[in-house]
Formats: structure tokens, sequence, C-alpha cells
């Protein structure tokens, strides 16, 4: 088997040869520690603050780059290889600590000759995402600052024109203790502008940002060239500049396994053949995707690791599927690439995966993992489990299907066998005629754990209930259907009165438990008025949700 | 002429908006953290072991398998602190390392150093405690009913609160129970301690107040003030949480390279962080208020009780101010607020932006709104009716005299700029034929006491150097957390010179140049260590003018500084030549200032006297919505107005009304910390413990500065202290959330709602005020009442 020591990836330009590292080093421990390179903070190692957001660029299908945010925190560095590292050091060439740069030219060949000089020592080439943050007056304390400015850059990559929803997605995983958010939101608002107005002549750029203050936008490093160009300011020498990045990337070589100094692998295999073979060679090698629970293992848990096989690099698994009975999604889609998908499928999926974590976890975290993880209180159990998903599993050439409700047979056990892994989850297109509304409840709105959440599926024809499937999260060991509820529904008329009978059942079905996030009391309670939920958004007006309530109203 | 001086414009002085100094390092990643200082050859990491009992004895104490781990190269207990084990802020019951028995699950028994900080962790966690359990106490009624008082009960009382309820023609009694906040600075608490020759250490250090970790450490370590110098260059956030807890961490690490005679940083992680430091007290309210048909408030009897942990750390000075801001913007005639400092087994509770005030303030906006809603009219009338006015009835509970009310305005004001009045109506009307969810509006007002309690503590001192190429450093006692200290002190020193602000620069907090500071806390930075770097600033300038008076052969009274010149008569030359003058003529270009608050005078026997310099004051209008099926909430608009006197940065100001009104938000929604029974802290990372996000923020959040603000008292450039204030304007979306609830069943019932209303809390007041499951359409009042 050919191997490494070296995991191979491009950082400011600079293809990087890391050295041996174990394969649970996180890539802000090598950022960090590793490399004094230390603009990328530690606000929790768990994935959910977002101060040490960096960016992933890869080789997009459709050529150029693409660009996704990822907490450092809890992504293992061996997962770099073969992909472009970006960090906030990399947007001003901070780290480079480029000389002269206050020269360069301007993205669009403008030169700005007297970039406004608020501060001594002010850097003179700031990416306009910086630049819109100063102009914002979007930090205080700054220890979060850095993060901001890498979701944002991910979503100047992504957005031409971002409107709030965009935006407050975009920073659902970024927290700030010190400005109330408003001012960053602004700031995501003129980072567009500002890249316009730097494509445009310099006179433009005052006329374009002078309700914010007096500064101007800075220019680039030339280096830096290829992370300047944006959806908003995108030009031909911009996308010329990606596209040799992402020619850079193909030509790097990537090994199939890197071992650490001690010893410990970390299996990359890039067929599904070779993956179901190391599965069964090495079943004790820790089976990796996106790795926002694992990383928690070595961040939070300290647990010892042993080797690591990863599926990121199969492409099999990263493939949709989309058929007139569902979607069949591999084990390697995130749920960020998945998220449209389902949407498609239905609405409601598509609200339940924008408040599915944030969008750096969503950006690394796949939807398979986190069926495979088996949380009872995990976010796409219940509504996969409402429309019958099922799940391939494979173990060397054998294959079988297996429902999803079949999958978890206990707290955080599930049915795999050695040698095992999860291919691919296949979802059902629901019928015209199913009603089927998926929500979770939390005490935030945006990446919390759900107290309780259900998917609930009812298929009703001439106003009976022919078929039901109710799946609740949070109300037991495991995510699973309310049996008794359902059949308290199935015949029944469509109305208050089954549905009432469907919630006296819950109280048989479950006996949910106490705990930080609710009370099993707050719980019961909370699953059968989603029941209730559900007959009244059935209804002709349906329920306003909250959610959006704020960004409309006058 | 010198490039700089090109840059010379009234857009930097006092009252404009210039960009926090830092800002632009804080956006490129090169500001520079306790955790990014480079390290030094030879640094060591470490960790500490924490107990996982609430009260016990400790019997055993096996750190075999600690000191057998990998990489780790020592480890220390509380037997090892050759002086003072101790890192309390007021009196000596906070130990570093336990000694012999632990109070709180958290509590740090033992510091293990190894060569890296995951080697340190993971060892940490290897240690045998055996305990013998104490018994713990935990609640309210425990800690009352077995008399753990942290501290006497005290009682303030003005007129006969008794009487006068008893003469009331209505009265009405209730209890709020108020959660308490953990600080989430992003940064948590972190310092590096490198020893130097001849016995002394620099200690770099995340705190708000490095006076207090030098001379604790310079306890622990049995040595001299002047062994031990604190640096601060800036907090990644503090909000109170690095003002007193900051110094066990540098206490803990100077141990360390004392002893090992290396360097050694601690750093906790989020967790230990959330284990280890004390949060915002949690506070239990009960009231009975007398009050006439009107809404007047005749009688107030109002008794606090908050839980403060296992030490007294600052608890006395935040309860004190609780009592203090039990009035908030109302006038009280007879009045009686007990306080009850209760000592329980969890986390040592501390400073929190506001510091005891916003509880206080949300205890009696509470009982203004149970007034309003028994009356059945409008909150708003019944805080008007009740807001201070003049002659006695300008006199607070604590017997100071408002000067400056100017609430009734400010309040009009906003009122009409954010349409309160229509909107009540078409909410009122639109809840009407709204079955499931819910909306409420409400409107409370901040006025809040800016000084420290303890009189002492009102001091600032700076020192500012001119150099001879006319570039200024300063440095003053206060500590930059974010708050935008340092661009306001600048801008200060920059306009007495009246030089460009980029020929100012504020040198990083560290106690060998500033002695004996007090911590930046109470809203009081800019207040004092502005005012000690304008006087400064003030003794230099008239040395250099007396310099180029002497030289020049002109009258003193001739010569101006103006656009980064001196001038005198048809004469001139720029600030560096007239700097270099006056080296050339040996006159000291260094000097230093200092500030001492005037007028104030407490006392904290009475609780009376003038405890504040002045009030700052604020209001908002809330709009939320509510869910009936789950309790969820939702703020849907915010108007803000509030009073920075004369902004000294009016971004900076705007910065600090927004982020405290988001973070009060916090406190008051979705913010709960949860112990179990056994006094473990359930929620110790964001995966639990939930502070806003940009959603959370409504895309109509108004947040204006009163533009007829100005401080009466002699502050810098007539500018008010912004930093605890705005906490507390948030007040409105948890009044809101109630207003929503009333909606229910028709407004009638009384609403019981405990802070933070979280969705649990929310839907069992929905549930209580509704008689079938999910609200109907709503009850007859008469219905209710029976």
């Amino acid at each position: 088997m050919m191997t490494a020591t070296t995991v191979q990836f491009l950082l400011d330009d600079e293809i990087v040869s890391a050295a041996p590292m174990p394969p649970d080093r996180t890539v802000l421990q090598w950022l960090r520690e590793d490399q004094a390179r230390v603009g990328t903070k530690e606000g929790c190692a768990e994935g959910d603050c977002g101060a040490c957001t960096v960016v992933i660029a890869e080789p997009a299908v459709d050529g150029g780059l693409s660009y996704r945010a990822v907490n450092a925190c809890i992504q293992f560095a061996p997962t770099l290889a073969g992909k472009a590292l970006v960090t906030v050091e990399s947007l001003s060439g901070a780290a480079r600590q480029t000389g002269g740069s206050g020269a360069a030219e301007a993205p669009g060949g403008a030169s700005l000759a007297n970039p406004v000089r608020l501060h001594p020592g002010m850097h003179p080439a700031m990416h306009p995402v910086q630049q819109a943050m100063v102009d914002c007056h979007a930090s205080q304390c700054g220890f979060c600052t850095p993060g901001f400015v890498m979701s944002l850059f991910a979503l100047y990559k992504t957005d031409p024109a971002p409107a709030r929803p965009s935006i407050n997605d975009a920073l659902s995983g970024n927290l700030c203790r010190c400005t109330g958010y408003r001012p960053i939101i602004d700031a995501a608002f003129r980072m567009t502008r500002l890249a316009c107005a730097g494509a445009a002549r310099a006179d433009d750029a005052t006329a374009v940002i002078d309700d914010a203050g007096a500064a101007a936008t800075a220019p680039a490093p030339a280096s830096t060239h290829w992370l300047m160009s944006g959806a908003a300011a995108r030009r031909s020498s911009d996308e010329i500049a990606e596209q040799a990045v992402a020619d850079r990337l193909a030509g790097l070589t990537v090994a199939p396994c890197f071992t650490a100094a001690d010893g410990r692998r970390f299996h990359r295999p890039t067929r599904l053949a070779e993956l179901a073979r190391l599965r069964l060679e090495y079943p004790q090698a820790l089976l990796l995707a996106g790795g926002t629970d694992i990383g928690l293992w070595v961040t939070k848990q300290y647990r010892p690791m042993g080797d690591i096989l990863w599926l990121g690099a199969v492409p099999e698994l990263a493939r949709i599927e989309s058929s007139d009975h569902g979607m069949a999604i591999g084990a390697g889609v995130t749920l960020s690439a998945a998220l449209p998908f389902l949407e498609a499928l239905h609405p409601a999926l598509g609200a339940l995966m924008r408040r599915f974590a944030s969008v750096p976890v969503r950006n690394a975290a796949t939807l398979v993992g986190n069926l495979a993880n088996g949380s009872p209180i995990g976010d796409a159990a219940p509504a996969l489990m409402a429309l019958g998903a099922t799940l391939t599993l494979r173990r060397g050439d054998e294959v079988r299907e297996l429902a999803l409700e079949a999958f978890y047979l206990g707290y955080m056990k599930n049915a795999l066998r050695e040698g095992e892994f999860i291919e691919r989850v296949t979802v059902p297109r629901p019928h015209p005629g199913v009603l089927f509304r998926s929500w979770k409840v939390t005490r935030r709105f945006d990446q919390d754990i759900s107290a309780v959440s259900a998917g609930l599926a009812l298929e009703i024809e001439a106003g009976r209930v022919r078929s039901a499937r109710l799946a609740f999260g949070g109300m037991d060991a495991i995510v699973r259907r309310a049996t008794l509820a359902e059949q308290a529904l199935v015949g029944a008329s469509f109305g208050e009165t089954a549905i009432e009978a469907a919630v006296a059942a819950l109280a048989t079905d479950f006996r949910p438990i106490s705990d930080m996030r609710a009370s099993a009391a707050y719980r019961m309670r909370v699953a059968g008025n989603l029941l209730r939920r559900l007959l009244a958004d059935a209804g002709p007006d349906g329920v306003p949700t909250l959610y959006d309530m704020n960004q409309g109203v006058a | 002429m010198n490039a700089h001086s090109m840059n010379v414009a009234p857009a930097t002085g006092p009252g404009a908006s210039v960009a926090h100094d830092s800002a632009h390092l804080h956006v490129t990643g090169e500001a520079c953290y306790t955790d990014d200082i480079p390290e030094l050859r030879g640094t060591l990491h470490a960790a500490l072991g924490l107990s996982s009992v609430a009260h016990a004895r400790i019997v055993a104490l096996d750190l075999a398998a600690v000191r057998a781990a990998p990489g780790v190269v020592t480890v220390l207990v509380a037997s090892d602190v050759p002086g003072v084990n101790d890192c309390g802020p007021v009196i000596h019951d906070d130990p570093i390392l336990a000694d012999g028995r632990v109070q709180y699950v958290g509590q740090p028994i033992f510091l293990v150093v190894a060569d890296t900080v995951d080697h340190a962790r993971r060892a940490a966690r290897l240690a045998q405690v055996a305990y013998e359990p104490l018994p713990p106490i935990f609640g309210y009624d425990d800690a009352i009913g077995q008399g753990a008082f942290i501290l006497p009960t005290v009682t303030l009382e003005r007129g006969d609160a008794r009487r006068a309820l008893d003469a009331a023609a209505h009265r009405l009694q209730g209890r709020l129970v108020i959660g308490g906040q953990e600080q989430f600075y992003l940064e948590g608490q972190v310092a590096y301690a490198i020893p130097l020759e001849n016995g002394t250490l620099h200690v770099y250090s995340s705190t708000q107040h490095p006076s207090e970790g030098q001379a604790k450490v310079a306890a622990a370590l049995g040595r001299s003030a002047h062994d031990v110098v604190i640096e601060c260059r800036r907090m990644g956030g503090g909000f109170g949480g690095k003002e007193s807890q900051a110094t066990l961490p540098a206490c803990a690490a100077a141990l360390a390279a004392d002893r090992l005679r290396r360097p050694v940083k601690l750093r906790y992680d989020r967790d230990d962080d959330f284990l280890i430091t004390g949060k915002r007290h949690d506070f239990r309210a009960d009231y009975a208020v007398g009050y006439d048909a009107h809404g007047h408030i005749h009688g107030l009897d109002l008794t606090l009780a908050s839980r403060c942990g296992f030490s007294l750390d600052l608890s006395r000075a935040v309860n004190d101010r609780a009592v203090l801001h039990a009035d908030n913007a109302y006038f009280l005639p007879d009045v009686r607020v007990v306080s009850h400092r209760l000592r329980t087994n969890i986390q040592s509770a501390t400073a929190f932006r506001g510091f005891g005030g916003p509880q206080g303030m949300l205890a009696i906006e509470v009982v203004i709104d149970d007034v309003a809603r028994a009356l059945k009219i409008d909150p708003l009338e019944v805080r008007r009716l009740n807001a201070y006015g003049l002659g006695e009835r300008a006199v607070t509970h604590y017997g100071q005299t408002l000067e400056d009310f100017i609430l009734p305005d400010l309040i009009d004001e906003l009122v009409a700029s954010s349409d309160y009045v229509a909107r009540r109506e078409h909410i009122r009307e639109w809840n009407r034929s709204s079955r499931w969810i819910k909306r409420g509006i409400a409107l409370s007002p901040v006025k809040f006491g800016i000084a420290f309690t303890a009189t002492f503590m009102n001091q600032g001192a700076a020192l500012v150097n001119v150099y001879t190429d006319g570039s200024v450093r300063v440095s003053h006692g206060g500590t930059e957390m974010g708050q935008g200290l340092n661009v306001k002190v600048a801008q200060v020193v920059a306009d007495v010179f009246q030089i460009a602000l980029d020929r100012v620069r504020v040198a990083p907090t560290d106690t060998g140049t500033i002695p004996n500071t007090s911590p930046t806390a109470a809203s009081s930075g800019t207040d004092m260590n502005g005012r000690a770097a304008q006087q400064a600033s003030e003794t230099l300038r008239e040395r250099m003018t007396s310099a180029l008076a002497t030289a020049w052969s002109v009258a003193p009274e001739s010569v101006t500084f103006s656009g980064g010149r001196v001038l005198a008569g048809d004469r001139s030359l720029s600030f560096a030549e007239c700097a270099r003058l006056a080296y050339m003529q040996r006159v000291p270009l260094s000097a230093t200032g200092f500030h001492r608050t005037p007028k104030i005078g407490y006392d904290p026997q009475t609780l009376t006297g003038r405890p504040f310099h002045y009030f700052a004051y604020g209001a908002s209008v809330s709009e939320v919505a509510i869910d009936l099926f789950t309790g969820e909430t939702r703020l849907l608009r915010a108007d803000v107005l509030h009073d920075a006197g004369r902004s000294l940065n009016p971004a900076i100001d705007r910065g600090q009304v927004e982020g405290g009104f988001v973070q009060g938000l916090g406190w008051l929604t979705s913010e709960e910390l949860v112990w179990d029974t056994q006094g473990r802290l359930r929620t110790h990372a964001p995966s639990t413990y939930k502070i806003p996000v940009a959603s959370d923020v409504p895309a109509h959040f108004d947040v204006r500065l009163y533009a007829r603000g100005c401080n009466h008292e002699d502050s810098v450039h007539q500018s008010k202290a912004v930093g605890e204030p705005p906490l507390m304007l948030p007040i409105s979306a948890f009044l809101a959330i109630r207003d929503a609830l009333s909606a229910i069943d028709g407004y009638c019932a009384p609403v019981c709602l405990d802070a933070p209303a979280t969705p649990e809390r929310v839907l069992a007041e929905a549930d209580r005020l509704s008689a079938s499951p999910v609200a109907p359409d709503a009850k007859a009042c008469a219905d209710k009442a029976t």
C-alpha cells in the first residue's frame, strides 16, 4: 500500500507538506500550536462558537473553486490533503507580511493610491470583507472577529448579493458576545458593494460607500488575487486565477494513507470498493465522515483514538441520485450539499435543514453521518423516518437495505455488523396527498440541539387518515415512531378528535427524560402540541412559524 | 510638513465616530491576545484538576497516575503554595487550590504542568480523589432555612412600607425568580507567567483587574508587589467575568512558573471555564405592593435573595447594587428592601455587566407590570405616573437626589419614534384573531447609577509620554476588553494636544507603569482613566506652552495648540518641533494624571448617601411573538433610545448599547443555567448554553443615542458611561412576552413568569392562562376572576 507521512495542501499560494501528525490532529491545533499562526481562535473547541472558522477551497465541479466555511477546531488536519486552506491571515496577506503591498493593484486594476489611514500601522491591504467590518464598527473585543470574517468571506464567495436570511444563515455558527450583531450584518451587506467599488473606478468607490464613513476600500496584494474575486465582481482574470489554483490542487499528490510518527494511520480511500475492503480489514478503525461529533471525542472527551478510516474522498459516496421515487444520498454528502435536494423533495425538509446546526457544521457534517451517529436528538432521523427512508448497508461486496427505524437498537447502538457501513440513505418522495411536516423545538432558533423534534407524515384520503408515520426525537433513548399514536390516527377522520386521541396515546408511547434542555413534562406536552399544530397547519390559513417573523416586521 | 499632520481632522476628536483602535487588527487576525503571545523557549502548559463533588472533605488525593501521565512535569497542590493560598478579592475565602475541603463541583484541587496543553488536560483527568461528603446547600429555602448567609441580611427602609401597604386601596404580591448568566467572553480565562531574575515575575493575564492579580500573585508566592508585573494588552471580552476571577489562573500559572523556573501558561478550556468561574447572581424577589386606583405605588415591601455561591467574592457590592436599583426610575414613597446573601455550594457568583442592578431593576419592572395588569391600564401609564419627579419625589430610597432626571422627555421621544401607542392597539387587535401566535409590546426605562459603590475605588491614573518626534504614548489604569476605552482615551489626549489621533498610541495596561489601579468595571473606565489621561496631557501641554513662551519670549496665554501645530502670535511650529524644543530646554515630557470622582460618599452599613456620581438613562420598546404550541418566543422589533451624555464616540457607544441590549436579551430569554440535584452545572458549553445569534436580532433594531444628552456633572467632555446601562434595556422584551401571554385570556389574569423566559416557562404559563390545551378564544374576564 502506498503510504505517506506528510499531508499536502495549499495555504497562501504555498504548497504545505505538513509534518507527520496524529490522525486526530485538528486543523486549529496545527495552525495555532504547530505553525504559531494564531489569527484563528479557539472559543469552544466543539464547533459551536465559530471563533475558529476557516475556509476550505476545492476545485468546483463546474470549474474554478468552491469555498466552504468549516470549524477548524473539530476538523482533522489530514482531511485537508489536496485542498486549499484559507485563514484570516490569507485574506490580507498578513501571514506573509507583504512589503509595500499598498502599491498593489486593485482587483479591477484601478490603483487606489491613497487608502485612508485611520490608525498607525493600519493594514493597507484588507479584503473587502475585512474593510466592511472595520467600516461598520463590527468588532469590539475582536476575538470572534476572525471567525466572522471567514464566514462572511465564504458568503462573499458564494452569494453576490446576500439578503438578510442568507446572512443569518452564513452567521448561524458564529457567536459574538459584544456587538449585538447589527454591525456585522451591516458589514455583510456592505462587503459586496465594496467589492464592486474595488472593481470599478476609485471615484465610484467613495460614491458607493460613503454612507458608513470615510474609509475607502483597499486593494489586495497581487498574490492573493484569487481570494479577491467574488461572485459580485467576478471577472475573467479572477476566474483564470481561481482555475490556476484549481489546477495546482489537481496536481497535488495525495496518498491513500498517512502514517503518523506513532504509527497511527489515517486511511483515505478514493474508491468505494477500497473503502469496503479497508473496513473489513480494519474493523476497529474509526469510520470518519464530517467529524463534527467525532471531533468532540478528541477535544472534549480526550478519548484515545486509533486509526481513522475517512470516507470523505470516495466519489461514489459523494453522489446524490434523484429519481421519481426519491433521493439516494451518499454517505459522503454533506448536509449543505443535501439541503437543496431535500428541499426539492419537500419544503418542510428545507426549513428543517436550515435550522440544522450551523453553516460551518453543515459544510462538514454528512446527512448519513447524522443518521449513523444515532443520537436520540439528531435532527435528520425523525423527518426521514416519517418519510420512510431506508439505508443501504455495505459489508465488502454484500449489500442490504434496512428501514431507518430498524437501524436503531438502543441508546447509541445500531444494526451495523462488524466491517459494515452505511453507503447511502434513500428518502422516498412523498406522495402529493401526504401531509408532511418536520419541526424542531429549541431554546434558540439557530444552532441549538432539539428538546423535541418531530417528523410527521399522514396519508389522508377523503378526510380519513390512511396511514400515519409519526417519528420523534428527544422522547426516548433513540429516535423512533409513536406506534400507538399512529394507531389512534389510522382509519380515523382527520380532525380534532383523532388528534386528541393520538396526543393521549403519546403518553403511553413515550417516557421522556428530564435534562438540561427540557423537563419530561415539557417534552411530552410539546410532542402532543406538535400533533395539534399539524392539524392546525393543515387548515386553510396554516400556522405561521416565528422563525422569520422578525425579519419582515416594519 | 510631517505626513501625519495632514490627517488632523475634527473627524477624530471627542464626539467623532472613530473606529476602534484595534479594528484593523481584529479583522486581519493580527490582534494579539494572551494565548497568541509567542511562546518563550521552555514554555509549559498547565491544567486544573477539579472537584466532582459539591461539598466534601478530601480524604485522600492520589495523584500518582497524573504524575505518571505522558509529558507531565509536575503537579502542585494546596500545600505547594509558599505564601497565601487565596485569590479572593475582598476577604480570604477563595483558595487557589482547595485545601482539604471542596465547596462546589468544579473547584480546582490541583494543578498539573506538562509539555503540551493536550498532555496537561489529559493528565488532569486521572486523579483519584476520595471524598467524605458533607451536606451541600443549593436552594434559596435551604440556605435561608439553615441560616447559610455569606453576609448578614441587610434592610433599607424609607418611611413605613408595611403601614403604607396596609393603608393602600389595592394590594398585590408575587414572586419572581431571576436566573443567572454566564459571561461567555469568547476568549476564555488565560494567564501566561514568566519567571524573571531575582524572584520577579511577568504575568500576561486576560484580566479586568491587573493590580489585584499582582497583589494576589505576590501574596501567593510570599513576595512583594514590586516583584510582580501583570500585563494585559486586551481581553477577548470580560463583562465582569475577569474582574475578580481572572486572578486564579494568574496565581496558578505564577505558582508553577516560580516553582519550575520556566514559563507556564494556563488556559481554561470552555467547559472548565464554565465549571470553575462564577456567573451573574441568580435572584429571588418576593414582593408586596400597595397602590391606588390610578396605579400610584404607595408602599413596596421587597425581599431579595441571591445565591452567592461558596465564597464572598464581590457579592456584597453586587447585592448592594441590586438594592440600590430596586427603584429603577420610580419614586417609592414608603419602601422596604430586604437583601439576603446566601452561601450555596456552587461557583462563586461574581461581577457581570450591571452587577446586581439588572436583578433589582427587573423586580420593580415586574411589580409595575403587575400593578398595571391588575388595573387593566397600559403599563406605560403606570410607569409615567410613578416616575421620579421634583422636590421630595426626586429623592431615591437611599437618599441621593436626582439632578438630571431626563427620562420623561426621553420616553416621550421614544414613544413617538417607535409608534408605541398605535402599535399597541394594533397588536391587541391582531391578537384577537390570532389563535396560535400572540404578540406583545412593552416599554421599559433604565436609570443606572455610575460609580463604584465602594467609594475608594473611584480613582484613576494615567501616564502620558511625549517623545521628541511628537508621538505620544499613553498608559492608564484601565483595561481594554472591546469596549473602546483605548480609542476614547486616545481621542481625549489627541484633543488636548490638538494632534492627529494616529500620533497617540495607548500602551498595554501593566502594573509597573500604573500602580494601584481599580478594576475596569462599574462602567467607569473612561470617566476615570480618560479624565486622568486628560489631566496628564494638560500638564504636558502647559509645560510645552511655558517652554515655548520662554523660547520665543511671548506670553504663555498667546500660545495655542491647533491642527497639529503650536502657534504663538504669527509664528508657529509643528507639535513635534515644539516637543523637541521643550526637550532641549530640559523640560520633562512625561507626566502622570490622577482622577478621583467628586461628590460621592456612601455608607455601606446603612446603604445610604450618594453612592453615584450621576445616572445614565435609556429606554426601549420591544415587540415579541410567542408560539402557543411550543412556548418559543421571537423578538420582532426593538427601538432603543439611550443617553450617553455628550458621546465621546457615537459609533463606539452605539455598539455598547446594541451589544448590551442583545446580551441582556439572552439573559432574559435563551440563556439558562441548569444545575442538577448534585450541584453539577449541566450547561457548560455553547452546545448547551445558548447566547443570542445573528438571527435573533430583528431586522428592525433601531438604536439611537439621545441627542439632547449631556452630563451635568464634571465628566470627560460631558460624556456619560455606557458600558453597563444598556444591559437592562431589553427588560422591555421580557415584559413584552408577559404582554403576549396576557393576550391568551384577553388581558385578565395576572401573569407569572420567571426569567429567563425559556420556551418551557412560556408554555407552562400559557397553559396556565388558557383552559384548553391550546389557547382557545379569549375567555371572558369574569370566568378568570372566579
